[in-house]
Parts: structure tokens; sequence; C-alpha cells
């Protein structure tokens, strides 16, 4: 038996092997995403374009705008004569964010119970809204106790994360990402492709069993999947100073356990499948909602029920949380039981799915 | 041992949905020979040999395979079976060589013995110049050598080729046949499916589907002398007046071109066939030189797959 698995296992890496944009996709996957995620993708939005307005003109105004645009948040352009040409600016989207100093801003700053300025905010755009409410609350420059604002009551400390990069919010999560998007896609189309290409129909008379077969094909993956893992930590550490404050031994048990989950799901999707386009669209049906609803991007809490509902069922939603939970907040794996559960609650439900549907029979 | 036959299967029946792909087919095949499907496509030749092979399981029916009850028994009958698919069905990707190491090791063979028959399967079959070619990039006939060597690797007792010469040339088919036999002398049962008249030819015993039923089956010879027709062979210089002039004569069955050739296939109650249709021709005016000959397969393929009342007939001659 082992020696028929040992059988399928050296084929299926040959082949891998030789299928150089396979080979290549295993490698360039993590890496294109690794700097994607890590250069060019940014939550904490900087250097917006902006233009401002000031009627007032005063020394406290000009002071003011001065701290805005020190705040780093926005980065102006030259100024707008009047509000009408702030409008036309942000419709033409040349700036996404206005601000408007009134000419009586100096009395409407004493006055407690009116704002002293306005922010034209374009809303069209993910984000900006929220970034730019942040300039709301850049406090008005002190002068000797006459005029400024109260300090805000909440002092926010961002913890695992105090200067807010991304790439500490992203690449644990990202090895989930990665790690779905290879695993699901690879199995799928490994096994599928047989199917197609008819392999399949010769390698059903012979004496190699269904899980001789699979675990074969399989196994194979399982190194893959860990080697990325490695790979995304690597990149991650080097490139973006990522640290791991957990163990990593409970990293990777987290990450086999996901590899496990993907991998079966491949499994399911190749037995749903009869060509390898189907399974790249099944694949693809399941790894978008995996990365808008796992949480890897949005805020898990803020979804509706049923967004959460369904973001249960994927193995992501769970790696996710085992993986901040074990790099950021170096949390040991024996306290994230919940999440490590579900995934093995999945893993065993979709093997118990693929085993009833994988049959050695065509019909 | 030998007088216990390979295959029996009782009212063997595959339904797809609506569509009935077999329909009730009795089959005895010897041991050591080489058994033929002949008939066209979607006659059931394939899935005849899918449902023997344990690759689909039967709607109706009994088979029982080398002894082995299927498909129940699939699995223990899979280690004396080979089976050559219709499309080539080994490794592109892969080289002679992997592909065979592959299979041998599936089929459970020692590293020693399987140097040794990897070894002999590439003299046999002219494949060591090619051992360490990937099978994607070789020749039709190539390939075929390849998955017959595939498939008679672990040396099986049964051997089922499905229409394994479809794709290659004439001498590939010739020289395919000559390996075909000396595995039947060395007591191997083969079965194969084929649409090739001259290839259903050489088999020892033949079936002739059609439309999924069992409609003739016996030795080529045995069936060729029995057909249930006159054949009237006739040669004329205006072959479409010559068919024309054969039109709405009840006892005429059917006429089928041969090149320059005219094949008329009679009820066999008719007396004087070969007059019949001299003087129908004459009739009508074309000049042919008429004779009764001894059929072709061909005509016992027409026969047998043409009239649904004659094919009970051959049946019943054996």
């Amino acid at each position: 038996m082992l020696d028929r698995i040992a059988a399928v296992m050296v084929k299926e890496v040959r082949q891998l092997a030789r299928d150089r944009l396979t080979f290549g996709m295993i490698v360039g996957i993590p890496l294109m995403q690794m700097l994607l995620f890590g250069y060019a993708i940014n939550f904490d939005l900087r250097g917006l374009r902006a233009a401002v307005v000031d009627e007032a003109g005063t020394s406290l105004s000009r002071a003011w705008i001065a701290d805005l645009e020190a705040s780093g948040v926005v980065e102006f352009l030259p100024p707008s004569p009047g509000v009408d040409d702030l409008r036309r600016r942000i419709d033409a989207g040349e700036v996404s964010v206005g601000v408007f100093v009134p000419p009586d801003f100096e009395r409407r700053v004493l006055d407690r119970t009116r704002a002293p300025a306005q922010l034209l905010v374009d809303g069209g755009e993910p984000m900006v809204d929220v970034v730019a409410r942040s300039l709301a609350s850049v406090p008005l420059p002190r002068r000797d106790g006459a005029y400024g604002r109260p300090v805000p009551t909440l002092e926010v400390r961002t913890e695992y994360n105090p200067e807010r990069r991304t790439a500490v919010q992203i690449v644990p999560a990202l090895i989930g990402v990665i790690l779905n998007m290879t695993m699901v896609i690879f199995t799928a189309a490994a096994i599928v492709r047989e199917r197609e290409r008819g392999n399949l129909e010769l390698l059903i008379t012979t004496p190699v069993r269904s899980g001789e077969l699979m675990a074969g094909k399989l196994l194979p993956y399982v190194f893959i999947g860990l080697l990325q893992t490695s790979l995304v930590l690597a990149v991650g550490s080097l490139l973006f100073d990522v640290p791991v404050n957990g163990s990593l031994l409970d990293l990777y048990l987290a990450a086999l356990l996901f590899i496990a989950a993907t991998l079966t799901l491949g499994l399911v999707i190749s037995t749903l499948a009869r060509t390898q386009f189907q399974a790249f669209q099944l694949a693809f049906f399941t790894m978008l909602p995996s990365i808008l609803l796992s949480g890897f991007m949005f805020p898990f809490d803020g979804m509706p029920p049923a967004a959460q509902w369904i973001a249960q069922v994927l193995p992501l939603t769970h790696f996710v949380e085992l993986a901040r939970g074990i790099v950021l907040r170096g949390a040991p794996l024996a306290d994230l039981g919940g999440p490590a559960a579900k995934l093995v609650v999945f893993l065993v439900i979709a093997l118990a799915i693929a085993t009833l549907r994988f049959r050695k029979r065509l019909d | 041992m030998n007088d216990v036959p390979a295959i029996v299967a009782r009212g063997l029946t595959r339904r797809f949905g609506a569509l009935t792909a077999v329909d009730h087919v009795d089959l005895s095949v010897p041991r050591a020979g080489i058994y033929g499907f002949l008939g066209p496509n979607g006659s059931g030749k394939s899935t005849t040999l899918r449902m023997l092979c344990g690759l689909l399981e039967p709607s109706d029916g009994d088979v029982e395979v080398l002894g082995y009850r299927m498909p129940g028994e699939a699995e223990s009958l899979r280690r004396k079976l080979g089976y050559m698919t219709q499309r080539f069905s080994l490794w592109d990707d892969l080289t002679v060589e992997e592909n065979l190491e592959f299979l041998a090791r599936i089929h459970g063979l020692r590293a020693a013995e399987r140097r040794a028959r990897i070894g002999e399967l590439e003299a046999e079959y002219d494949l060591a110049p090619l051992a360490s070619q990937r099978a994607g990039t070789m020749s039709g006939g190539q390939r075929q050598r390849l998955a017959l060597a595939a498939a008679t690797l672990h040396r099986p007792e049964l051997l089922l080729l499905d229409e394994p010469t479809s794709a290659v040339d004439p001498q590939s088919r010739r020289d395919f046949w000559e390996s075909l036999f000396r595995l039947a002398v060395a007591g191997t049962t083969i079965l194969v499916s084929t649409h090739y008249m001259d290839e259903a030819e050489r088999c020892h015993r033949l079936a002739i589907l059609a439309e999924g039923r069992l409609v003739a089956e016996g030795a080529p010879r045995q069936l060729m002398r029995d057909i249930a027709a006159a054949v009237v062979e006739l040669e004329a210089d205006d072959v479409v007046a010559a068919r024309a002039a054969l039109q709405g004569d009840g006892a005429i069955l059917s006429v089928a071109q041969l090149g320059t050739r005219l094949h008329a296939l009679l009820s066999l109650d008719t007396p004087e066939p070969a007059a019949r249709v001299r003087a129908r021709l004459a009739a009508a005016g074309v000049a042919a030189e008429v004779h009764a000959v001894p059929a072709s397969l061909e005509d016992v393929f027409v026969a047998a797959t043409g009239f649904g009342s004659l094919s009970s007939s051959a049946h019943a001659a054996h």
C-alpha cells in the first residue's frame, strides 16, 4: 500500500516539476501577493490630495491649515479662490478632500456651539471618508490658553502594532489567503486533469485504491503548503519586519491543519467539476467570499449576521484568527481552541463528502 | 480450466437515463483467443467493455469475468486484467520509462522484477530507443505500442482493448495485430472492439452489436457461411443506373457499393438470385456482369444490422 502511495507521489512530483507554470506559481503567487499587499496596498491612508479655501486668512487659520498638512493625512494642492471652485475640483476628481475656512473663522472658534470650519469629502472612494474624518480631531493651535479645544477624552493605544503598519495586519492572514488559493486550485486541477485526459479511466482498472490515489496526490501539496508558509514568513520578516510573537511550532501546526482543510476542499471541488475550467471557476467561487468575509480585509464584527454565518463555513476565517493570534498576540495554540476546533469540523465534514463522492468508477 | 469461458454475461444491460446503450446482451467468451466486438459508433461496444472491467455498473444482468462476479469483485479482477482505453490514457508529460515504471509499481512489482519486465517490454514493443522520450511527443503508432506494453505489464489473463487501432497507420495496425496473436498464443484472452472489417475478420470469434443488441455471434468464417441472405455481385459501367434498376424489388434486401461493383443481398427463399438480378437489369437496359458470390464479412454485417428479422435467425444458427 505504501509503495503504491509512494509511486503516485513520485509521479505527481515529476509532473509538477515539468509543469513550469504551476511550479512557478507555487513561488510566484506568495511573492507577488506579499509585494502587492506589503508595498502597494495600504489601509493606513496618507497623502490624500486636498485643497483649501481660506476666506478668513488670519494667522490662526493659516496655522491650523499648516497643522492639518503636518498630520500627513492630506497633501494640499494650490488653494481655491472660492467654494464653487473647490466643489468643481472635487467633482473633477482632482482632489478628494476640501477644507473650507469661512470668513468668520475666529468668531466661530470662540463660539463653542458652532463648528469653525467645514470638510468636504469624496464619499465615493472607500476608506477616504473614514480617514478624512480623522482630520476633524486635529486640535486648533494653542495660544497662551486663549483658544484651543479640550484634549480628546480617549487616548488610543494600538496594541501589537503600535506603528499601525498594514504589513503587520496583513502578513499573518496572508499566509491563509495564499494557501487557500494555491491548495484548492492545484489539487482540484490535478485531479480533474486526470479525469479530463482519460488517465483516470486507466487508473480505475489498476489495483490502486482511491484512498491511495488521493493520499499520493495530496501529500506533495502538504509539503508545498508548508514551503509557502515559510516563504511568506521569511519575506514578511525580511522585507516588512513582521515579528512572530508566538511559537513557530504552533503556527506550523495551525498551517498544517489549514492545509489539510483546503486540500480537502479542493478534493470536494474535484468531485464536482468535470473539466479543469469548471474546477477553476468553483475554486474562484469559494475564493472571493473567503477573502472578503474571513476578516482578512474587513473587520468580521461589522458584518451582518448572514455574512458572519457564511464566514463560519469558510476555513480561511478560522485560520486568520489562528494566525493573527499566534503571530501577533503571541497566543499559544492551546488558547485558540475555538477556531482550531472549527477547522477540524470543516476537515471532517469535507473529507466525508469527498469520500462519498469520489468513487473508483466512471458513473 | 480452459473449458470454462473467460467471460460469461447474461442479460447484460446498461441504461443512461432514457437511452439503453446495452440491451440484454448474452456473451460467452472462450479463453486464449481473440474475441471481437464489431459495431458502428454508438452500438454499445465501449459500454459493454467498461461494464466487463468494472468501470461502469450494469443496470441489469449478470456478468462473471475470470470467475469473478462483476461489479462486486472488480477489485480482485484488477490484478488479472489489462485494459487499453479508446483514447491514449497514459501520461503525456512522463517518459516511456516513467510511465511503465509508475504502472509497474501500482501493480506491485518489486524493483528487480520491475527492471526486468520493463526491459522485456521495451524489447518486445520496440520502445527501447524511445525510453526517455515523453509520451506526449510520440506518434500514434508509438503511443499505441506503449499503451499495449502498459496494459500487458502485469501479464494479465484477460486483455480488453477498446478500439485500439483507431488512430494509427496501416503498418502499425499490422504490427499491432501480430503482437495480439503472440499474446493469444501465450494463453491471453483478448477482447477487442473495432469498426474495421479487416480487423474483425482476424478475430477467432466475433460478436456483432447494433443499437446495444447482440445481433450475430460466431467465428467469422461461420458467420459468412451462415449468412441469412443470398449474395449477388454485379459489375456495371453505370453503377448508378444499375442501382436504380434494383430498387423496388421486395426480394432485394440491400445494395451496397464497393468501387465499381455492387453487392446485392437477396432473401434466402429467392429461387435463382443471380438470374433475378440479371432479369431486372436487362429490363432496365443496364449492361452488367452478374454472378452469385460467397458473403464477405461486410455482407454479414449488413445482414445482421440491416434487418431485425434476420438477426434472430443468424443468432439461432449457433
